[in-house]
Protein backbone atom coordinates (compact mmCIF):
# COMPACT_ATOMS: atom_id res chain seq x y z
CA UNK A 1 0.00 0.00 0.00
CA UNK A 2 0.99 3.32 -1.04
CA UNK A 3 0.05 6.69 0.80
CA UNK A 4 0.88 10.00 -0.56
CA UNK A 5 -0.36 13.11 1.29
CA UNK A 6 0.27 16.38 0.16
CA UNK A 7 2.78 15.52 -1.69
CA UNK A 8 4.19 19.00 -3.10
CA UNK A 9 7.14 19.41 -5.55
CA UNK A 10 9.07 22.69 -6.80
CA UNK A 11 11.57 23.22 -8.94
CA UNK A 12 12.13 27.15 -8.59
CA UNK A 13 9.22 29.09 -9.65
CA UNK A 14 7.49 25.52 -11.11
CA UNK A 15 5.33 23.46 -9.71
CA UNK A 16 5.70 19.89 -10.50
CA UNK A 17 3.45 18.02 -7.97
CA UNK A 18 0.94 20.58 -6.36
CA UNK A 19 -0.94 19.12 -2.88
CA UNK A 20 -1.05 15.64 -4.13
CA UNK A 21 -2.94 13.01 -2.28
CA UNK A 22 -3.93 9.71 -3.14
CA UNK A 23 -3.90 5.85 -2.34
CA UNK A 24 -2.53 2.81 -4.36
CA UNK A 25 -4.07 -0.39 -2.63
CA UNK A 26 -2.67 -4.16 -2.94
CA UNK A 27 -3.80 -6.59 -5.06
CA UNK A 28 -4.64 -4.62 -7.86
CA UNK A 29 -3.27 -2.77 -10.94
CA UNK A 30 -3.44 0.86 -9.91
CA UNK A 31 -2.71 3.17 -13.48
CA UNK A 32 -0.99 6.53 -12.85
CA UNK A 33 -2.50 8.81 -15.49
CA UNK A 34 -1.68 12.09 -16.95
CA UNK A 35 -0.33 13.87 -19.92
CA UNK A 36 3.00 14.15 -20.41
CA UNK A 37 4.97 16.70 -18.36
CA UNK A 38 1.85 16.16 -15.25
CA UNK A 39 4.36 15.15 -12.56
CA UNK A 40 3.86 11.27 -12.52
CA UNK A 41 7.34 10.68 -12.85
CA UNK A 42 8.46 13.69 -10.11
CA UNK A 43 5.81 11.55 -8.29
CA UNK A 44 7.76 8.48 -8.18
CA UNK A 45 10.92 9.41 -7.52
CA UNK A 46 9.71 11.29 -4.54
CA UNK A 47 7.67 7.84 -3.20
CA UNK A 48 10.96 6.17 -4.28
CA UNK A 49 13.15 8.84 -1.88
CA UNK A 50 15.30 10.00 -4.57
CA UNK A 51 13.72 13.45 -4.90
CA UNK A 52 12.71 14.83 -2.00
CA UNK A 53 9.49 16.48 -1.47
CA UNK A 54 9.54 19.71 -1.51
CA UNK A 55 6.12 19.37 1.05
CA UNK A 56 3.92 16.35 2.02
CA UNK A 57 5.00 12.81 2.71
CA UNK A 58 4.76 9.83 1.04
CA UNK A 59 4.34 6.14 2.60
CA UNK A 60 4.71 2.70 1.96
CA UNK A 61 3.28 0.22 4.16
CA UNK A 62 3.16 3.02 6.85
CA UNK A 63 7.17 3.90 6.37
CA UNK A 64 8.92 6.20 4.72
CA UNK A 65 11.17 4.46 1.44
CA UNK A 66 14.13 5.74 3.60
CA UNK A 67 13.50 4.21 6.41
CA UNK A 68 13.08 0.64 4.96
CA UNK A 69 15.70 -1.59 6.26
CA UNK A 70 17.09 -4.05 2.31
CA UNK A 71 14.33 -1.74 0.34
CA UNK A 72 14.29 -3.79 -2.60
CA UNK A 73 12.77 -6.96 -0.44
CA UNK A 74 9.75 -4.91 -0.19
CA UNK A 75 9.49 -2.10 -3.26
CA UNK A 76 10.49 -2.61 -6.39
CA UNK A 77 10.86 -0.25 -9.01
CA UNK A 78 11.13 0.42 -12.52
CA UNK A 79 11.56 3.83 -13.53
CA UNK A 80 14.02 3.89 -16.48
CA UNK A 81 14.57 1.04 -18.36
CA UNK A 82 18.24 2.58 -19.38
CA UNK A 83 19.61 2.90 -15.82
CA UNK A 84 22.12 0.58 -16.72
CA UNK A 85 26.05 0.50 -17.43
CA UNK A 86 25.99 -0.05 -21.25
CA UNK A 87 29.45 -2.22 -20.82
CA UNK A 88 28.36 -4.07 -17.58
CA UNK A 89 26.31 -7.84 -18.06
CA UNK A 90 22.69 -8.13 -17.49
CA UNK A 91 24.07 -10.65 -15.10
CA UNK A 92 26.53 -8.23 -13.56
CA UNK A 93 24.26 -5.40 -13.28
CA UNK A 94 21.65 -7.63 -11.25
CA UNK A 95 24.35 -8.83 -9.16
CA UNK A 96 25.53 -6.07 -7.42
CA UNK A 97 22.09 -4.64 -6.86
CA UNK A 98 21.31 -8.12 -5.32
CA UNK A 99 24.72 -7.98 -2.85
CA UNK A 100 23.49 -4.47 -2.08
CA UNK A 101 20.71 -6.38 -0.19
CA UNK A 102 22.05 -9.41 0.47
CA UNK A 103 19.72 -11.09 -1.77
CA UNK A 104 21.29 -14.59 -2.87
CA UNK A 105 22.88 -15.06 -5.95
CA UNK A 106 20.37 -17.72 -7.18
CA UNK A 107 17.73 -15.06 -7.32
CA UNK A 108 19.75 -13.40 -10.33
CA UNK A 109 19.18 -16.06 -12.40
CA UNK A 110 15.59 -17.22 -11.29
CA UNK A 111 14.46 -13.42 -12.50
CA UNK A 112 16.45 -13.44 -15.45
CA UNK A 113 14.71 -16.74 -16.10
CA UNK A 114 11.19 -14.95 -15.22
CA UNK A 115 11.83 -12.13 -18.00
CA UNK A 116 13.60 -14.43 -20.61
CA UNK A 117 16.66 -12.63 -20.71
CA UNK A 118 19.03 -16.06 -19.39
CA UNK A 119 20.56 -16.56 -23.28
CA UNK A 120 21.81 -12.69 -23.26
CA UNK A 121 22.72 -12.76 -19.15
CA UNK A 122 26.49 -12.53 -20.11
CA UNK A 123 25.98 -9.84 -22.96
CA UNK A 124 26.68 -5.95 -22.63
CA UNK A 125 23.26 -3.74 -21.35
CA UNK A 126 24.34 -1.41 -23.67
CA UNK A 127 23.66 -3.69 -27.07
CA UNK A 128 20.41 -4.50 -25.81
CA UNK A 129 16.99 -3.58 -27.61
CA UNK A 130 14.60 -1.74 -26.26
CA UNK A 131 12.46 -4.50 -24.96
CA UNK A 132 15.30 -6.60 -23.83
CA UNK A 133 16.40 -3.27 -21.56
CA UNK A 134 12.45 -2.79 -20.54
CA UNK A 135 12.56 -6.83 -18.99
CA UNK A 136 15.68 -6.31 -17.61
CA UNK A 137 14.22 -3.35 -15.98
CA UNK A 138 11.93 -5.39 -14.64
CA UNK A 139 14.13 -8.59 -13.57
CA UNK A 140 15.84 -5.60 -11.43
CA UNK A 141 12.42 -4.94 -10.13
CA UNK A 142 11.84 -8.34 -9.30
CA UNK A 143 14.74 -9.05 -7.65
CA UNK A 144 14.01 -8.56 -3.76
CA UNK A 145 10.50 -10.48 -4.52
CA UNK A 146 8.94 -6.96 -3.21
CA UNK A 147 5.43 -6.74 -2.33
CA UNK A 148 5.18 -3.10 -3.92
CA UNK A 149 6.28 -2.50 -7.69
CA UNK A 150 6.16 0.76 -9.64
CA UNK A 151 6.56 0.86 -13.16
CA UNK A 152 7.03 4.43 -14.58
CA UNK A 153 5.98 4.12 -18.60
CA UNK A 154 6.59 0.70 -18.76
CA UNK A 155 5.59 -0.21 -22.59
CA UNK A 156 6.72 3.16 -23.73
CA UNK A 157 7.98 2.44 -27.28
CA UNK A 158 7.65 -1.06 -27.13
CA UNK A 159 6.31 -3.67 -29.87
CA UNK A 160 2.65 -5.66 -29.42
CA UNK A 161 4.32 -8.61 -28.38
CA UNK A 162 6.44 -6.53 -25.39
CA UNK A 163 3.30 -4.28 -24.52
CA UNK A 164 1.03 -7.91 -24.10
CA UNK A 165 3.76 -9.61 -21.92
CA UNK A 166 4.06 -6.59 -19.39
CA UNK A 167 0.38 -6.13 -19.33
CA UNK A 168 0.17 -10.09 -18.49
CA UNK A 169 2.90 -9.49 -16.05
CA UNK A 170 1.23 -6.95 -14.18
CA UNK A 171 -1.63 -8.96 -14.13
CA UNK A 172 -0.09 -11.41 -12.41
CA UNK A 173 1.85 -9.59 -9.94
CA UNK A 174 -1.07 -8.19 -8.53
CA UNK A 175 -3.16 -11.49 -8.44
CA UNK A 176 -0.35 -12.73 -6.05
CA UNK A 177 -1.19 -9.74 -3.77
CA UNK A 178 1.32 -7.21 -4.66
CA UNK A 179 0.45 -3.87 -4.69
CA UNK A 180 1.83 -2.55 -8.45
CA UNK A 181 1.77 1.22 -9.53
CA UNK A 182 2.00 1.67 -13.47
CA UNK A 183 2.21 5.04 -14.52
CA UNK A 184 1.06 5.93 -18.66
CA UNK A 185 -0.04 8.82 -20.76
CA UNK A 186 -2.47 6.39 -22.52
CA UNK A 187 -6.01 6.02 -21.45
CA UNK A 188 -6.23 3.27 -24.13
CA UNK A 189 -3.58 1.23 -22.25
CA UNK A 190 -4.37 1.72 -18.99
CA UNK A 191 -7.86 0.59 -19.23
CA UNK A 192 -6.93 -2.79 -20.05
CA UNK A 193 -4.05 -2.81 -17.54
CA UNK A 194 -4.98 -1.09 -14.55
CA UNK A 195 -8.21 -1.60 -11.79
CA UNK A 196 -7.67 1.52 -10.53
CA UNK A 197 -6.84 5.06 -11.37
CA UNK A 198 -5.66 8.02 -10.12
CA UNK A 199 -5.32 10.35 -12.57
CA UNK A 200 -3.44 13.59 -12.67
CA UNK A 201 -2.58 16.68 -14.89
CA UNK A 202 -0.23 19.42 -14.22
CA UNK A 203 0.75 17.95 -10.88
CA UNK A 204 -2.73 17.79 -9.44
CA UNK A 205 -5.17 15.15 -8.45
CA UNK A 206 -7.98 15.16 -11.43
CA UNK A 207 -9.38 11.97 -10.05
CA UNK A 208 -8.76 8.28 -8.03
CA UNK A 209 -11.65 6.17 -9.03
CA UNK A 210 -11.95 2.58 -10.51
CA UNK A 211 -10.93 2.83 -14.11
CA UNK A 212 -14.23 1.51 -14.80
CA UNK A 213 -16.19 4.31 -13.81
CA UNK A 214 -13.55 6.70 -14.72
CA UNK A 215 -14.26 5.48 -18.42
CA UNK A 216 -18.09 5.66 -18.18
CA UNK A 217 -17.71 8.82 -16.76
CA UNK A 218 -15.12 10.33 -18.97
CA UNK A 219 -16.58 9.35 -22.43
CA UNK A 220 -19.73 10.53 -23.10
CA UNK A 221 -22.40 9.69 -25.29
CA UNK A 222 -24.45 11.53 -27.40
CA UNK A 223 -26.76 10.17 -30.37
CA UNK A 224 -26.61 11.75 -33.71
CA UNK A 225 -29.77 12.67 -35.26
CA UNK A 226 -30.61 13.70 -38.73
CA UNK A 227 -33.37 14.33 -40.93
CA UNK A 228 -34.92 16.72 -43.49
CA UNK A 229 -36.77 18.89 -41.30
CA UNK A 230 -34.27 19.94 -38.95
CA UNK A 231 -35.89 22.73 -37.79
CA UNK A 232 -38.96 20.91 -36.62
CA UNK A 233 -37.23 18.49 -35.35
CA UNK A 234 -34.84 20.74 -33.14
CA UNK A 235 -38.24 22.08 -31.61
CA UNK A 236 -39.35 18.67 -30.79
CA UNK A 237 -36.64 17.65 -28.73
CA UNK A 238 -35.61 20.59 -27.01
CA UNK A 239 -39.44 20.86 -26.00
CA UNK A 240 -38.90 17.35 -23.89
CA UNK A 241 -35.99 19.28 -22.45
CA UNK A 242 -33.33 17.34 -23.84
CA UNK A 243 -30.11 19.43 -24.67
CA UNK A 244 -29.69 19.48 -28.78
CA UNK A 245 -26.11 20.89 -30.25
CA UNK A 246 -26.20 22.07 -33.96
CA UNK A 247 -23.37 19.98 -35.76
CA UNK A 248 -22.96 21.67 -38.99
CA UNK A 249 -22.08 20.44 -42.42
CA UNK A 250 -18.32 18.58 -41.71
CA UNK A 251 -16.17 15.58 -41.98
CA UNK A 252 -18.44 13.65 -39.80
CA UNK A 253 -21.22 13.65 -42.42
CA UNK A 254 -23.90 16.25 -43.15
CA UNK A 255 -25.16 18.79 -40.80
CA UNK A 256 -26.96 17.17 -37.47
CA UNK A 257 -28.46 17.15 -34.18
CA UNK A 258 -26.29 15.89 -31.01
CA UNK A 259 -28.81 15.01 -28.09
CA UNK A 260 -26.43 14.17 -25.50
CA UNK A 261 -27.41 11.76 -22.59
CA UNK A 262 -29.87 10.31 -24.44
CA UNK A 263 -30.62 6.81 -25.79
CA UNK A 264 -31.75 6.37 -29.77
CA UNK A 265 -35.01 4.13 -28.51
CA UNK A 266 -35.80 7.84 -26.35
CA UNK A 267 -35.43 9.83 -29.72
CA UNK A 268 -36.87 7.47 -32.29
CA UNK A 269 -40.17 7.19 -29.88
CA UNK A 270 -40.57 10.96 -29.32
CA UNK A 271 -39.62 11.27 -33.16
CA UNK A 272 -42.57 9.08 -34.30
CA UNK A 273 -45.07 10.32 -31.92
CA UNK A 274 -44.89 13.62 -34.06
CA UNK A 275 -44.66 11.76 -37.29
CA UNK A 276 -41.13 13.41 -38.50
CA UNK A 277 -38.95 11.69 -40.82
CA UNK A 278 -35.23 10.67 -40.00
CA UNK A 279 -32.50 10.06 -41.82
CA UNK A 280 -29.94 8.75 -39.19
CA UNK A 281 -30.44 8.18 -35.86
CA UNK A 282 -27.40 6.43 -34.67
CA UNK A 283 -25.10 6.68 -31.41
CA UNK A 284 -21.77 8.40 -30.73
CA UNK A 285 -19.20 7.68 -28.29
CA UNK A 286 -16.22 9.59 -27.57
CA UNK A 287 -12.86 7.87 -28.16
CA UNK A 288 -11.15 7.19 -24.49
CA UNK A 289 -8.19 9.84 -25.75
CA UNK A 290 -10.79 12.74 -26.36
CA UNK A 291 -12.41 12.07 -23.28
CA UNK A 292 -9.10 11.92 -21.58
CA UNK A 293 -8.33 15.20 -23.47
CA UNK A 294 -11.34 16.68 -22.38
CA UNK A 295 -10.54 15.82 -18.80
CA UNK A 296 -7.03 16.93 -18.40
CA UNK A 297 -7.37 19.82 -21.16
CA UNK A 298 -6.77 22.03 -18.75
CA UNK A 299 -3.97 21.09 -17.39
CA UNK A 300 -2.09 19.84 -19.76
CA UNK A 301 1.38 21.84 -19.15
CA UNK A 302 2.33 21.74 -23.24
CA UNK A 303 -0.15 22.08 -25.60
CA UNK A 304 0.23 22.90 -29.54
CA UNK A 305 -1.23 25.92 -30.73
CA UNK A 306 -2.08 27.73 -27.49
CA UNK A 307 1.20 29.45 -26.75
CA UNK A 308 1.09 29.50 -22.67
CA UNK A 309 -1.81 29.87 -20.29
CA UNK A 310 -1.92 33.48 -20.04
CA UNK A 311 -3.84 34.81 -17.58
CA UNK A 312 -4.58 31.48 -15.33
CA UNK A 313 -7.30 32.09 -13.06
CA UNK A 314 -9.30 29.04 -11.41
CA UNK A 315 -9.19 25.67 -13.30
CA UNK A 316 -13.14 24.85 -13.99
CA UNK A 317 -13.84 21.57 -12.13
CA UNK A 318 -13.75 18.58 -14.75
CA UNK A 319 -17.45 18.07 -15.87
CA UNK A 320 -18.57 14.74 -15.07
CA UNK A 321 -21.35 13.13 -14.09
CA UNK A 322 -21.70 10.63 -10.99
CA UNK A 323 -19.67 12.46 -8.64
CA UNK A 324 -16.92 10.66 -8.98
CA UNK A 325 -14.24 13.18 -9.00
CA UNK A 326 -12.76 14.32 -6.21
CA UNK A 327 -13.11 18.14 -6.58
CA UNK A 328 -9.99 20.36 -6.64
CA UNK A 329 -8.49 21.96 -3.75
CA UNK A 330 -10.39 25.50 -3.13
CA UNK A 331 -7.02 27.24 -3.76
CA UNK A 332 -6.32 25.38 -6.94
CA UNK A 333 -5.11 27.99 -9.38
CA UNK A 334 -3.16 27.08 -12.70
CA UNK A 335 0.27 27.01 -11.86
CA UNK A 336 2.48 29.46 -13.70
CA UNK A 337 -1.30 32.01 -13.75
CA UNK A 338 -1.00 33.37 -10.46
CA UNK A 339 0.78 36.49 -10.18
CA UNK A 340 3.40 36.64 -13.52
CA UNK B 1 30.89 -5.18 4.39
CA UNK B 2 27.80 -6.21 1.79
CA UNK B 3 28.37 -2.76 0.12
CA UNK B 4 32.18 -3.04 0.27
CA UNK B 5 31.28 -6.23 -2.42
CA UNK B 6 29.21 -4.13 -4.14
CA UNK B 7 31.20 -2.16 -5.13
CA UNK B 8 33.90 -4.17 -5.98
CA UNK B 9 31.55 -5.89 -7.90
CA UNK B 10 30.58 -2.53 -10.09
CA UNK B 11 34.07 -1.50 -10.53
CA UNK B 12 35.20 -4.58 -11.81
CA UNK B 13 32.43 -5.64 -13.55
CA UNK B 14 33.76 -2.94 -16.21
CA UNK B 15 36.21 -2.38 -18.48
CA UNK B 16 37.70 1.55 -17.93
CA UNK B 17 38.98 0.52 -14.10
CA UNK B 18 41.39 -2.39 -15.56
CA UNK B 19 42.70 0.38 -18.26
CA UNK B 20 43.19 2.82 -15.73
CA UNK B 21 45.09 0.47 -13.49
CA UNK B 22 47.19 -0.92 -16.35
CA UNK B 23 48.06 2.39 -17.82
CA UNK B 24 48.82 4.22 -14.38
CA UNK B 25 51.32 1.25 -13.87
CA UNK B 26 52.94 0.90 -17.49
CA UNK B 27 53.37 4.90 -17.58
CA UNK B 28 54.92 5.18 -14.44
CA UNK B 29 57.17 2.05 -13.94
CA UNK B 30 57.96 2.82 -17.83
CA UNK B 31 59.70 6.14 -17.27
CA UNK B 32 61.34 5.32 -14.53
CA UNK B 33 62.67 2.47 -16.46
CA UNK B 34 63.90 4.93 -19.14
CA UNK B 35 65.61 7.08 -16.78
CA UNK B 36 67.20 4.13 -14.84
CA UNK B 37 68.64 2.89 -18.14
CA UNK B 38 69.83 6.31 -19.46
CA UNK B 39 71.39 7.45 -16.28
CA UNK B 40 74.73 8.83 -16.78
CA UNK B 41 77.33 7.54 -15.29
CA UNK B 42 79.26 10.46 -13.70
CA UNK B 43 75.09 10.77 -11.86
CA UNK B 44 74.83 7.62 -10.76
CA UNK B 45 75.74 8.37 -7.08
CA UNK B 46 72.70 10.59 -6.93
CA UNK B 47 70.82 8.01 -8.17
CA UNK B 48 69.00 7.20 -4.98
CA UNK B 49 65.39 5.50 -3.72
CA UNK B 50 63.45 8.63 -4.41
CA UNK B 51 64.77 9.44 -7.32
CA UNK B 52 62.78 6.56 -8.67
CA UNK B 53 59.81 8.02 -7.52
CA UNK B 54 59.77 10.88 -10.50
CA UNK B 55 57.19 10.06 -11.84
CA UNK B 56 54.86 9.01 -9.98
CA UNK B 57 52.60 12.05 -10.68
CA UNK B 58 51.72 9.99 -14.21
CA UNK B 59 50.54 7.09 -12.56
CA UNK B 60 48.58 9.23 -9.65
CA UNK B 61 46.60 11.61 -12.36
CA UNK B 62 45.37 8.64 -14.07
CA UNK B 63 44.47 6.72 -10.63
CA UNK B 64 42.44 9.97 -10.27
CA UNK B 65 40.89 10.10 -13.53
CA UNK B 66 39.33 6.52 -12.31
CA UNK B 67 38.62 7.52 -9.26
CA UNK B 68 36.60 10.15 -10.72
CA UNK B 69 35.01 7.96 -13.18
CA UNK B 70 33.97 5.93 -10.79
CA UNK B 71 31.68 8.28 -9.16
CA UNK B 72 30.30 10.45 -12.68
CA UNK B 73 29.63 7.34 -14.83
CA UNK B 74 27.03 6.66 -12.01
CA UNK B 75 25.57 9.75 -13.00
CA UNK B 76 25.99 9.63 -16.36
CA UNK B 77 24.02 6.15 -16.56
CA UNK B 78 22.05 6.77 -13.63
CA UNK B 79 23.00 3.85 -11.76
CA UNK B 80 23.18 6.06 -8.72
CA UNK B 81 19.86 6.10 -8.61
CA UNK B 82 19.85 2.21 -8.44
CA UNK B 83 22.54 2.63 -5.43
CA UNK B 84 20.22 5.02 -3.67
CA UNK B 85 17.00 2.86 -4.02
CA UNK B 86 19.21 -0.20 -2.60
CA UNK B 87 20.50 2.09 0.28
CA UNK B 88 18.32 4.90 0.58
CA UNK B 89 20.85 6.50 3.83
CA UNK B 90 23.34 7.06 0.75
CA UNK B 91 26.33 7.67 2.94
CA UNK B 92 27.13 4.07 3.72
CA UNK B 93 27.04 3.27 -0.06
CA UNK B 94 29.32 6.24 -0.85
CA UNK B 95 31.69 4.97 2.05
CA UNK B 96 32.03 1.84 0.44
CA UNK B 97 32.76 3.57 -3.24
CA UNK B 98 35.43 5.17 -1.43
CA UNK B 99 36.93 2.64 0.43
CA UNK B 100 37.07 0.47 -2.75
CA UNK B 101 38.04 3.02 -5.13
CA UNK B 102 40.47 4.81 -2.98
CA UNK B 103 41.74 1.32 -1.54
CA UNK B 104 42.85 -0.05 -4.84
CA UNK B 105 44.41 3.45 -5.92
CA UNK B 106 46.25 3.19 -2.98
CA UNK B 107 47.74 -0.39 -3.75
CA UNK B 108 48.22 0.85 -7.69
CA UNK B 109 50.05 3.35 -6.03
CA UNK B 110 52.22 0.96 -3.96
CA UNK B 111 52.57 -1.47 -6.87
CA UNK B 112 54.20 1.56 -8.97
CA UNK B 113 56.54 2.70 -5.93
CA UNK B 114 58.02 -0.72 -5.81
CA UNK B 115 58.10 -1.53 -9.73
CA UNK B 116 59.98 1.81 -10.22
CA UNK B 117 62.13 0.85 -7.45
CA UNK B 118 62.52 -2.65 -8.16
CA UNK B 119 63.06 -2.39 -11.99
CA UNK B 120 65.49 0.86 -11.48
CA UNK B 121 67.50 -1.43 -9.12
CA UNK B 122 68.03 -4.28 -11.87
CA UNK B 123 68.79 -2.43 -14.20
CA UNK B 124 71.42 0.02 -12.44
CA UNK B 125 72.84 -2.48 -9.38
CA UNK B 126 75.56 -0.27 -8.78
CA UNK B 127 73.29 2.58 -7.77
CA UNK B 128 72.83 3.35 -4.13
CA UNK B 129 69.31 1.76 -3.94
CA UNK B 130 69.08 0.09 -0.95
CA UNK B 131 66.63 0.74 1.65
CA UNK B 132 67.85 1.84 4.71
CA UNK B 133 66.55 4.35 6.25
CA UNK B 134 62.83 5.64 7.69
CA UNK B 135 63.69 8.17 4.99
CA UNK B 136 64.36 6.03 2.02
CA UNK B 137 61.72 3.38 3.15
CA UNK B 138 58.96 6.20 3.27
CA UNK B 139 60.48 7.91 -0.24
CA UNK B 140 59.48 4.69 -1.75
CA UNK B 141 56.49 3.22 -0.14
CA UNK B 142 54.78 6.50 1.07
CA UNK B 143 53.93 6.81 -2.92
CA UNK B 144 50.94 4.34 -2.22
CA UNK B 145 49.73 6.54 0.60
CA UNK B 146 49.26 9.82 -1.57
CA UNK B 147 47.25 7.82 -4.44
CA UNK B 148 45.38 6.77 -1.59
CA UNK B 149 43.93 9.89 -0.65
CA UNK B 150 44.70 11.65 -3.50
CA UNK B 151 41.56 9.41 -5.21
CA UNK B 152 39.45 10.61 -2.11
CA UNK B 153 40.23 13.96 -3.61
CA UNK B 154 39.16 12.62 -7.08
CA UNK B 155 36.04 11.32 -5.77
CA UNK B 156 35.18 14.03 -3.86
CA UNK B 157 35.29 16.37 -7.08
CA UNK B 158 33.26 13.91 -9.02
CA UNK B 159 30.72 13.58 -6.43
CA UNK B 160 30.16 17.40 -5.95
CA UNK B 161 30.35 17.84 -10.05
CA UNK B 162 28.65 14.44 -11.06
CA UNK B 163 30.19 14.64 -14.69
CA UNK B 164 33.43 13.12 -16.08
CA UNK B 165 34.30 16.24 -18.32
CA UNK B 166 33.73 18.49 -15.73
CA UNK B 167 35.53 17.18 -13.04
CA UNK B 168 38.23 15.88 -14.66
CA UNK B 169 39.20 19.09 -16.33
CA UNK B 170 39.02 20.68 -12.81
CA UNK B 171 41.08 18.29 -11.35
CA UNK B 172 43.95 18.59 -13.77
CA UNK B 173 43.13 22.79 -14.00
CA UNK B 174 44.14 22.69 -10.60
CA UNK B 175 46.76 19.72 -10.36
CA UNK B 176 48.87 21.19 -13.18
CA UNK B 177 47.96 24.90 -13.49
CA UNK B 178 47.02 26.53 -10.19
CA UNK B 179 49.30 24.81 -7.98
CA UNK B 180 52.31 25.65 -10.20
CA UNK B 181 51.13 28.83 -11.10
CA UNK B 182 50.02 29.95 -7.82
CA UNK B 183 53.40 29.92 -6.08
CA UNK B 184 54.47 32.31 -8.90
CA UNK B 185 52.27 35.20 -7.45
CA UNK B 186 54.96 37.69 -6.27
CA UNK B 187 55.82 37.97 -2.20
CA UNK B 188 52.54 36.20 -1.17
CA UNK B 189 53.30 32.97 -3.48
CA UNK B 190 55.57 31.05 -1.53
CA UNK B 191 53.46 31.41 1.23
CA UNK B 192 50.34 30.10 -0.62
CA UNK B 193 52.76 27.09 -2.14
CA UNK B 194 53.62 26.07 1.42
CA UNK B 195 49.85 24.93 1.59
CA UNK B 196 48.98 23.71 -1.51
CA UNK B 197 47.07 20.14 -0.62
CA UNK B 198 49.25 18.17 -3.31
CA UNK B 199 52.53 20.10 -2.53
CA UNK B 200 52.40 19.67 0.75
CA UNK B 201 51.40 15.65 -0.21
CA UNK B 202 54.12 15.41 -2.21
CA UNK B 203 56.45 16.64 0.65
CA UNK B 204 55.07 13.69 2.45
CA UNK B 205 57.06 11.49 0.24
CA UNK B 206 59.88 13.85 -0.62
CA UNK B 207 61.03 15.59 2.53
CA UNK B 208 64.28 15.15 4.59
CA UNK B 209 65.77 13.88 0.70
CA UNK B 210 68.90 15.69 -0.14
CA UNK B 211 68.30 18.03 -3.60
CA UNK B 212 69.81 17.44 -6.29
CA UNK B 213 69.51 17.88 -10.06
CA UNK B 214 67.89 14.90 -11.15
CA UNK B 215 66.17 13.94 -7.53
CA UNK B 216 62.43 15.15 -7.28
CA UNK B 217 62.22 19.47 -6.30
CA UNK B 218 62.15 19.48 -2.81
CA UNK B 219 60.93 22.56 -1.29
CA UNK B 220 62.61 24.27 1.65
CA UNK B 221 60.59 25.17 4.49
CA UNK B 222 57.49 23.55 4.85
CA UNK B 223 55.29 24.02 7.71
CA UNK B 224 54.69 20.43 8.40
CA UNK B 225 57.47 17.68 8.86
CA UNK B 226 56.51 14.41 6.54
CA UNK B 227 53.63 12.95 8.54
CA UNK B 228 52.45 16.58 9.38
CA UNK B 229 52.29 16.58 5.48
CA UNK B 230 50.66 13.27 5.08
CA UNK B 231 48.05 14.53 7.80
CA UNK B 232 47.13 17.94 6.62
CA UNK B 233 47.39 16.03 2.77
CA UNK B 234 44.97 13.58 3.94
CA UNK B 235 42.49 16.29 6.48
CA UNK B 236 42.02 18.15 3.20
CA UNK B 237 40.90 15.15 0.87
CA UNK B 238 38.60 13.73 3.35
CA UNK B 239 37.45 17.06 4.37
CA UNK B 240 36.07 17.30 0.68
CA UNK B 241 34.85 13.94 0.28
CA UNK B 242 32.16 15.06 3.53
CA UNK B 243 31.68 17.92 1.15
CA UNK B 244 30.91 15.76 -1.45
CA UNK B 245 28.82 13.07 0.79
CA UNK B 246 27.00 15.35 2.17
CA UNK B 247 26.12 17.37 -0.99
CA UNK B 248 25.00 13.72 -2.58
CA UNK B 249 22.70 13.32 0.34
CA UNK B 250 20.89 16.51 0.62
CA UNK B 251 20.58 16.60 -3.28
CA UNK B 252 18.35 15.00 -5.70
CA UNK B 253 19.09 12.13 -7.35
Amino acid sequence: MIEAQGLTKRYGRTVAVNDLSFTVQPGRVTGFLGPNGAGKSTTMRMILGLDNPTAGTVRINGKRYSELHQPLSKVGALLDAKWVHPNRSARSHLRWIAASNRIPVKRVDEVLEAVGLTSVAGKRAGGFSLGMSQRLGIATALLGDPGVLLFDEPVNGLDPEGILWIRQFMHRLAAEGRTVFVSSHLLSEMALTAQDLVVIGRGRLIAQTSTREFIDAASESAVRVRGPEMERLHGVLTSQGLTVRDVPDGDDGPAALLVPNASTDQIGELVGKVGLVLHELSTKRGSLEQAFIQLTGQDVEYQAGRPGVPGGGPVAPPQAAGGVFTPPPANATTPGGNGR
Amino acid sequence: MTLLTVERIKLFSTRSPWWCMILATVLTVGLTTIFAATVKSQDLADFDPGTTQFAYNFGLVVMMVMSTLAVTTEYRFSTIRSTFLAVPTRTPALLAKGVVVAGLAGLVGEVTAVGSWGLAKVIQPDAPLSLNTANEYRNVFGVGLVYLFASVFALAVGLIVRQSAGAIVIELVYLFLLENLLPAIPRIGDHIQHWLPFTVGDNFIVANQTHHADGPPVIEGMPFGPWGSLVYFAAICLGLFVIGCALAKRRDA
